[in-house]
């Protein structure tokens, strides 16, 4: 795959191609397998990555530790916020329900990460129903969306370990944003600016979970992820630019996981698990899982 | 090299493709080279997987990963349980390698029947794994390739009989890669193939005699 979003971008608008094309093309050369096999892949993680969101929306499920669960049915049926009856908020719902799953141990697609497996599918999925897009097109978006986290995982990291949660929902929303921009028709190039104005959004977020659990802030960090990709594409969407080129926003990223303090790389060390609150519900929710 | 569908995947069970997922896909690496489920097993975990492992599964992950489960499996979750039904005794501790070591690590110490195997494993984030070391070997195995780990006397023309083996049976090579601790001594072979190689394949490797011994692990990801 590609290393440079850039140079992905330089062959598709040379070539009058999509990013999903360039994309689905390197990919079929570099794997030997046609573009059909390569597009069925992407249609069954479609159809996980519903799934996932049908279960997490009925509101049953809980995490191991209890923290977590039930909130994405608010979005569903509680009270009315300032983005009541648009897709935004049904946006919002998805990611979390997603998440929702996995912190529940059931089966989702980690796109990138298991961590930041819910704002890719909120995004795509969502706006697919409020544009009324079809499961072609949204297979579209994953290509490009995977061209996009290969870039990433090249340049920089998708592990929170290595890069903070910058690395995970950042470069979750960054694929969201990409992808999303070319399922609405945005060109190569605008598809660059979406990630580039994602990115810099999430650039620095640490990764804090209590307890090391995937739970919180994770679950709500997937949600807030979608709302900054949401903004990338429509910024993009309106011929907004951005001047530092997606893939120097890309490598700062990886710079930034790279010099994050081990407190802030997923080992429960420091931000919102170190707070006082953090500290005592993980060490309740820890006790719980161990007696379980 | 990336692929595509590394970044739109793997389809897995939650909570964390790195610390479930890849310590899932670790453990199926780790029970190939004992040729099974082991019997006992010393699963020592450092850095991120000491530290918060036991939140994100980690542990069953493994666990599943010996018992041969893949990541997307359901009985993940209860896999402890299965271990303890199944006579799979494990024991996990808490270990500090070397500071270059991933953040992510894992040393596994197997026994089945008469067959032992030491692997230090990392998971690299989305769900991709690193074998990076075997028996004091080291090597680099990404699962990504069905693979045949083996050691023999290093002498002369190994190579080129072994890979005629391959090619009598029509598998084609992807990578390969040779590392010996000092010269005349043993050599350690990881050879990474497009085909599945059969258990023909092995036993014939196994039966030359200058081979000391020759494992298959699964492929456990990529497309």
């Amino acid at each position: 795959m590609y290393r440079s979003l850039l140079d992905a971008i330089r062959d598709a608008e040379a070539g009058g191609m999509t990013l999903s094309q360039v994309a689905l093309k390197l990919e079929s050369e570099d794997q030997g397998k046609s573009i059909e096999s390569i597009r069925a892949h992407l249609a069954r993680a479609l159809e996980i990555m519903r799934g996932a969101i049908g279960d997490g929306m009925t509101g049953d499920l809980r995490s191991a530790s209890g923290l977590v669960g039930g909130d994405a049915a608010k979005l569903r049926t509680g009270p009315d916020g300032p983005l009541a009856n648009t897709p935004f908020r049904d946006i919002l719902a998805r990611a979390l329900a997603v998440q929702e799953v996995n912190a529940a141990m059931g089966v989702i697609v980690a796109a990138p990460t298991a961590g930041g497996a819910g704002t890719l599918p909120a995004v795509l999925t969502g706006l697919g129903k409020s544009h009324g897009l079809s499961d072609e097109k949204l297979i579209d978006g994953l290509a490009t969306a995977g061209l996009i986290g290969a870039v990433i995982a090249e340049r920089a990291s998708l592990s929170g370990a290595e890069g903070g949660c910058q690395a995970e929902t950042g470069a979750g929303a960054a694929m969201a944003a990409g992808a999303a921009t070319e399922m609405l028709g945005g060109s190569p190039t605008q598809v660059g600016h979406a990630v580039a104005l994602t990115m810099q959004g999430m650039l620095g977020l640490v990764c804090d979970p209590l307890g090391g659990l995937v739970e919180l802030p994770c679950v709500y960090r997937n949600a807030t992820g979608a709302a900054i990709a949401m903004a990338g594409i429509e910024m993009a969407m309106a011929g907004i630019t951005f001047a530092i080129p997606c893939d120097e926003v890309i490598d700062v990223m990886g710079e930034i996981g790279r010099e994050m303090d081990v407190r802030y790389r997923e080992t429960a060390g420091g931000g919102l698990a170190a707070t006082p609150t953090g500290r005592k519900l993980a060490k309740e929710r820890l006790y719980q899982i161990r007696r379980s | 090299m990336v692929s595509l569908l590394d970044i739109i995947g793997p389809v897995m069970v939650g909570p964390s493709s790195s610390h479930t997922a890849g310590a899932c896909r670790l453990g199926l690496l780790a029970k190939g080279l004992v040729g099974g489920t082991p019997q006992s097993a010393l699963l020592e975990l450092h850095g991120s997987f000491a530290r918060t492992g036991e939140g994100h599964g980690t542990d069953k992950a493994l666990v599943a990963g010996l018992l041969g489960f893949l990541p997307d499996d359901e009985r993940i979750r209860t896999a402890i349980q299965i271990a303890e039904k199944e006579g799979l005794d494990y024991r996990f501790e808490k270990t500090s390698l070397s500071d270059s070591a991933h953040p992510n690590t894992v040393r596994m110490t197997l026994e089945r029947g008469d067959l032992t195997a030491i692997l230090v494993g990392c998971s690299l984030g989305a769900g991709r794994v690193l074998v990076t070391e075997i028996d004091g070997y080291p090597v680099e195995i990404s699962g990504n390739f069905h693979t045949i780990a083996l050691v023999a006397e290093d002498r002369k023309g190994s190579i080129a009989r072994i890979t005629r083996i391959l090619a009598d049976h029509d598998i084609n090579i992807a990578t390969l890669r040779l590392t010996r601790k000092q010269r005349g001594g043993d050599a350690f072979m990881v050879i990474e193939c497009d085909d599945s190689p059969g258990e023909a394949v092995r036993d014939e490797l196994r039966a030359l005699e200058w081979v000391r011994w020759a494992r298959r692990l699964d492929k456990v990801s990529g497309a």
